[in-house]
């Protein structure tokens, strides 16, 4: 536990003295914070809300880029053979950078709950323990899935076009960028396959319809087995030395962390009521009332 | 009365086809200096890399403090320090974070600030990885290899890339580790450095020993004879240097001749006779007493450093 710790505590200070960190984690986070509430929502309380699930899960999102990029550069540098040679398992490395990763992205998250509350007069948040365990399972999952792309890729080059495949797919069809509801159907489908996408719409529920923790148990349960299954796949695939071979079947491994998904998919795609909610919650007053979808 | 702290029983190493260790055995005493020499390519960064647990054996046993590196890789991390051939750290990293860093991974520690003032980093304490030198660096990661305040020390080539003066300072740490009775295990392609610093040395060349012992021990092997290194401006043949009066034996080396010699002046005498009636000229001449460069070049027909 203390070299968990004691990694966690280093990751922070190295990764607030990167500039590229800097850029991902507080500006470009501020600069689609400043742009959907003042460009989208034209500053309206109401359309500032609605927009901060959205927003926070680019925040929340964007996490596994620098743990894939880190994990990566240091294999690659020989930087982990260094640690290597001192007792520490492969799980502490795992944990302590998801660890770091709680610290150094909670404090954007709630500097965007405040300029919302202070800027742009948004007085109701919703369930907000819902948020914070969404928000926290979210950094968990999604860095595990960067440790996961770090784990089957060799060079920081490889590590960022998988970066960049998977960034588009999960801002573009998850409704994080466009609304869910006004995303054309065919897209709307595929979105349901995504982690993202229910995340997203956690968040909304969780802030617009006060959804309590137990309500959004499809969501909480999915990301939870995602987080779990990604950070076991990627502490099994983990590679010290930069030559370590991959494993014949570590492509399977990591394609293996699709299945909660793609169960969900299959079943949400077959029953709709998430695309329905979803739509409500575009149109419709948000608000206590549970959603026709949830009458069934 | 010595007790082996490590041991190694014909240790293979292979990297698909090829086999970079074949059937390596030594043992290496409590206290002791052990220098594996040899060129690059040896097989000497896959010895101690499994010393270390750092890769598998495909063959043969090795232990150190009685320990297997493989079954009991966290007790025998504790017990080891280490500087790898290349090390590095991450840039943006302190280099009292680092030290601080690597002791927070061990039951038993040595100060981290004491460790810093004896390698010289106390004013280099804030400075990030990056910004330090060739020197700096290697000084820091020996210090970090001495924060667990290890049974066995494994330097792998600590002075490769250094320049002179650096390398002076580095042989000056490892020096004192000595005197405090450090076991110490370290590969180098230098011969002063296993000369000067080991008390034994293990010759090593394509993944086998070819000999052991003091350095003083592997010079006597060769005898107690003097050589002359020659450059001549046309090649000779070998017989007919070896009848010159007062060489024992020549050598052709990367296109010099190193003859052997029991009595010098007579040697050079007869050299000089001999390449007038032939024609040939001298380019050079150097004469030197035998070091364990030439116990490499008599087992091995080519020079260590190529």
């Amino acid at each position: 536990m203390r070299t968990i710790l004691t990694l966690a505590a280093v990751r922070i200070r190295i990764t607030l003295r990167n500039k590229a960190f800097l850029f991902f984690s507080l500006i470009m986070p501020m600069g689609i914070f400043f742009l959907y509430g003042s460009v989208f929502a034209k500053g309206k309380p109401e359309a500032v809300a609605y927009l901060m699930g959205p927003i926070l899960s680019f925040t929340v999102m964007g996490t596994f880029w620098g743990l894939s990029m880190q994990l990566v550069t240091w294999r690659e540098q020989g930087i982990l053979r260094r640690f290597r040679l001192a007792p520490i398992a492969p799980s502490s490395m795992i944990i302590s950078s998801i660890m770091a990763n709680y610290l150094l992205i909670m404090p954007t998250v709630i500097l965007e709950l405040l300029l919302a509350r202070f800027i742009y007069h948004v007085t109701a948040f919703g369930n907000l323990i819902s948020v914070f365990v969404l928000v926290i399972l979210g950094i968990t999952a999604f860095g595990a899935m960067g440790l996961v792309v770090a784990s089957v890729t060799n060079t920081a080059q490889e590590t960022q076009i998988i970066n960049q495949l998977l960034w588009f797919a999960l801002i573009f069809l998850s409704g994080a960028t466009v609304p869910l509801a006004v995303l054309p159907h065919m897209v709307q489908r595929i979105g349901l396959f995504l982690p993202a996408t229910y995340f997203v719409y956690g968040l909304q529920r969780a802030m617009l319809a006060d959804a309590q923790l137990y309500t959004l148990g499809t969501v909480v349960v999915s990301l939870l087995a995602w987080a779990v299954l990604a950070a076991f796949i990627s502490s099994q695939l983990f590679r010290w030395e930069p030559e370590a071979k991959l494993p014949r079947n570590a492509k399977l491994w990591a394609v293996a962390t699709i299945l909660p998904f793609l169960l969900l998919g299959i079943w949400e795609n077959h029953n709709g009521k998430l695309l329905a909610t979803a739509a409500y919650m575009m149109e419709g007053r948000p608000t206590e009332n549970t959603p026709p979808a949830d009458k069934r | 009365m010595t007790n082996p702290v490590l041991q190694v029983e014909n240790l293979v190493k292979r990297y698909g086809e090829v086999e970079a260790v074949r059937g390596v055995s030594f043992s290496v005493d409590e206290g002791e200096v052990f220098g594996l020499l040899g060129p690059n390519g040896a097989g000497k960064t896959s010895t101690i890399e499994v010393l270390e647990g750092l890769r598998v054996a495909d063959g043969g046993r090795a232990t150190v403090c009685g320990l297997d590196p493989q079954k009991n890789p966290n007790e025998l991390k504790n017990e080891i320090g280490a500087v790898l051939q290349a090390t590095s750290l991450p840039d943006k990293l302190r280099v009292s974070e680092a030290i601080r860093l690597f002791a927070g991974f061990y039951k038993r520690t040595r100060n981290p600030n004491e460790l810093l003032r004896r390698f010289g980093l106390e004013e280099k304490r804030h400075s990030f990885y990056n910004q330090l030198s060739g020197g700096q660096k290697q000084r820091l990661a020996l210090a970090m290899a001495l924060v667990n305040d290890p049974r066995v020390l494994f330097l792998d080539e600590p002075t490769a890339g250094l320049d002179p003066q650096v390398r002076r300072e580095i042989y000056t740490i490892i020096e004192e580790l000595k005197r405090e009775k450090k076991t110490i295990v370290l590969t180098t392609h230098y011969i002063e450095e296993a000369e000067k610093l080991c008390d034994r040395v293990a010759i090593m060349d394509h993944g086998k020993l070819i000999a052991s012992g003091t350095p003083r021990e592997l010079k006597q092997r060769s005898g107690d004879t003097t050589r002359l290194e020659v450059r001549l401006a046309k090649p000779a043949p070998k017989e007919a240097l070896r009848q010159l009066e007062g060489v024992a034996d020549a050598l052709e080396v990367d296109g010099a001749y190193v003859l052997h010699c029991q009595r010098t002046a007579p040697a050079i005498v007869s050299l000089v006779k001999y390449l007038e009636a032939q024609g040939n000229e001298l380019v050079s001449l150097e004469i030197a007493t035998p070091s364990l460069e030439d116990v490499f070049i008599e087992l091995t027909g080519r020079r260590l450093r190529d």
